[in-house]
């Protein structure tokens, strides 16, 4: 039987690509998008903008009530304990920015901040930029060949120096799930922050983030289906209390003379200036779509996919996996080929994948690779799309070998 | 401007291609031809690429001559095809030279654009940068 998407029609850019001749298998880079979010942003600028929390009038009332509806529907998504735990920002590079400035207070100088081998660049750069400004040590722990955190040498190194434990959940170049409970609860043994980063995770099944114990999540809207520009933060009350504000402007001011100003506290005093109102709105209308669909058929539909992509991938000889994937992607190289030739001729090939380093340079060095192809899935893609792939990828090889 | 001979024969090859294999192929050949660097320094790197490409040039007797080298065969290719128009030129020439033209004229358009897949750009970048530090 072939695996077919039930929800490939809601996608309308997939038929657009599909009419390009286009085969997109790129969705841990960004996820297509809903006709629920379409149709969310043309009602809100069809219908009349306005900024929000600021003016008294209707349209302005209307756009805050629809943008806070979205911070309810987000706190329930990710199960905080109040819709006041989520804050919005521009996407989750910004969400690990302002953690890493907002947090700046809580280190001195020799303390730890702990990160996994496995970390994009996003939840790398922030934390390596602090380390310099505050003269910490950015602790990295090891992974086993198969891509886990290894847990023997993580119990070792996170330590009583350790303030800030940053962690992928879902790697965007291994496709494996860290188990990053026990982690957690080891830094918290410590008296250390914890920050899950969740960019992909939240894309391959609901996560919960008061069961997972973090002190902070983080992730991005448009790959979760929804628009970009727009990222969430969670932080658990008491955590949230402890961040400093890093952006000043409108909306996050109580009172202000020309001298000192009084600031809101959190969220609102982390959202500094006009938000991306509709693109909230928008990431409002695609929960919303999302929470409609059978959570357990897309996820039996994902784990289908992403056999057969190891199934296929599998057969060609000389063909290395990085890492051993559960879920959403596989990257990989093929003996002897060069990655960026492969990835040319499936770009000639209409198979839009993503080839190079995933912004995950130190990872790839670890694993010994220029560079490598990756294969991601959405919840939209269908066994048609992988054959397309298949078929493709044949005559790429046929071509270089 | 008249063509360089091997500019020339670049153009004949390539608009002879029909689809995408036999361009492939083409490329790969013309990467072969591709005259080696003799070493590959961290100054010659051009930053922008996903895949490693070195770049160096010098002026001889008023005429510039690049040379450059990658681990990718299809981008050594686009490479060879690239200094098959551009060797030989003075600063001049290649100041009012349109490289996406030429390009485009090959049927590779695609391989200039602005997204660093091929990291073509990169590559004409550093060239006019290493012609204006002259």
């Amino acid at each position: 039987m072939t695996l077919i998407s039930p929800w490939r029609a809601d996608f309308p850019g997939l038929r657009a690509l599909d009419a390009d001749g286009q085969t997109y298998l790129d969705s841990a880079a960004t996820a297509q998008k809903p006709q629920a979010l379409l149709d969310a942003l043309l009602a809100y600028y069809t219908g009349g903008a306005a900024n929000v929390h600021r003016a008294q009038h209707l349209p302005g009332e209307r756009a805050t009530r629809a943008f806070e509806a979205t911070r309810d529907a987000a706190a329930r998504w990710l199960n905080a304990a109040s819709r006041d735990e989520i804050v919005f920002t521009r996407g989750a590079t910004e969400s690990l920015n302002l953690l890493a400035y907002g947090l700046e207070h809580v280190f001195e100088a020799g303390d730890e901040i702990v990160i996994s081998a496995a970390e994009h660049h996003a939840n790398l750069l922030p934390w390596q930029h602090l380390v310099a400004r505050k003269s910490l040590k950015l602790v990295v722990l090891p992974l086993t060949p198969q891509g886990d955190i290894d847990p023997q040498q993580a119990a070792a190194l996170i330590g009583p120096r350790t303030r800030l434990l940053a962690l992928s959940q879902l790697s965007n170049v291994l496709g494996r799930w860290q188990d990053v409970q026990p982690l957690i609860r080891q830094a918290r043994g410590q008296g250390a922050l914890s920050v899950l980063d969740g960019a992909q995770a939240v894309v391959h099944g609901r996560q919960d983030v008061q069961a997972l114990g973090c002190d902070f999540y983080v992730c991005s809207s448009h790959k979760l289906y929804g628009p970009d520009g727009v990222g969430l933060l969670y932080g658990r009350r008491d955590a949230l209390q402890r961040l400093r504000h890093w952006q000043f402007g409108g909306e996050m001011v109580q009172q202000a003379d020309y001298h000192a100003s009084t600031l809101r506290p959190a969220p609102l005093g982390l959202e500094a200036g006009t938000p991306a109102v509709s693109g909230v709105i928008a990431l409002g209308a695609t929960l919303d779509y999302l929470g409609r669909l059978d959570a357990e058929a897309v996820a039996q539909h994902e784990a289908a996919l992403h056999r057969l992509l190891l199934s296929g991938l599998h057969r060609y000889a000389g063909l290395r996996l990085l890492g051993e994937p559960h879920t959403a992607l596989a990257c990989f190289t093929v003996d002897g080929i060069h990655s960026g030739d492969l990835a040319h001729l499936l770009t000639e090939q209409g198979i839009a994948v993503r080839a190079g380093h995933h912004c995950a340079m130190p990872l790839l060095q670890r694993l010994g690779v220029n560079g490598a192809i990756r294969v991601s899935l959405g919840l939209y893609n269908d066994e048609s799309d992988l054959r397309r792939f298949f078929t493709a990828l044949d005559n790429a090889l046929e071509l270089l070998r | 401007m008249s063509l360089p001979d091997n500019a020339r024969e670049a153009l004949e090859a390539f608009n002879a291609c029909a689809g995408w294999e036999q361009r492939a192929r083409l490329l790969m050949q013309w990467g072969e031809r591709l005259e080696p660097l003799p070493e590959r320094h961290e100054a010659d790197r051009v930053h922008g690429c996903e895949s490693q490409v070195w770049l160096s040039g010098e002026q001889r007797d008023g005429h510039w001559h690049f040379r450059a080298s990658s681990d990718a065969r299809l981008i050594r290719g686009l490479l060879a095809v690239l200094l098959a128009r551009v060797n030989g030129l003075n600063a001049s020439e290649l100041a009012s030279l349109d490289i996406s033209d030429w390009f485009a004229q090959l049927g590779l358009s695609r391989q200039l654009s602005p997204s660093r897949a091929s990291g073509m750009n990169a590559v004409v970048q550093q060239m006019r940068r290493l012609i204006e530090a002259d």
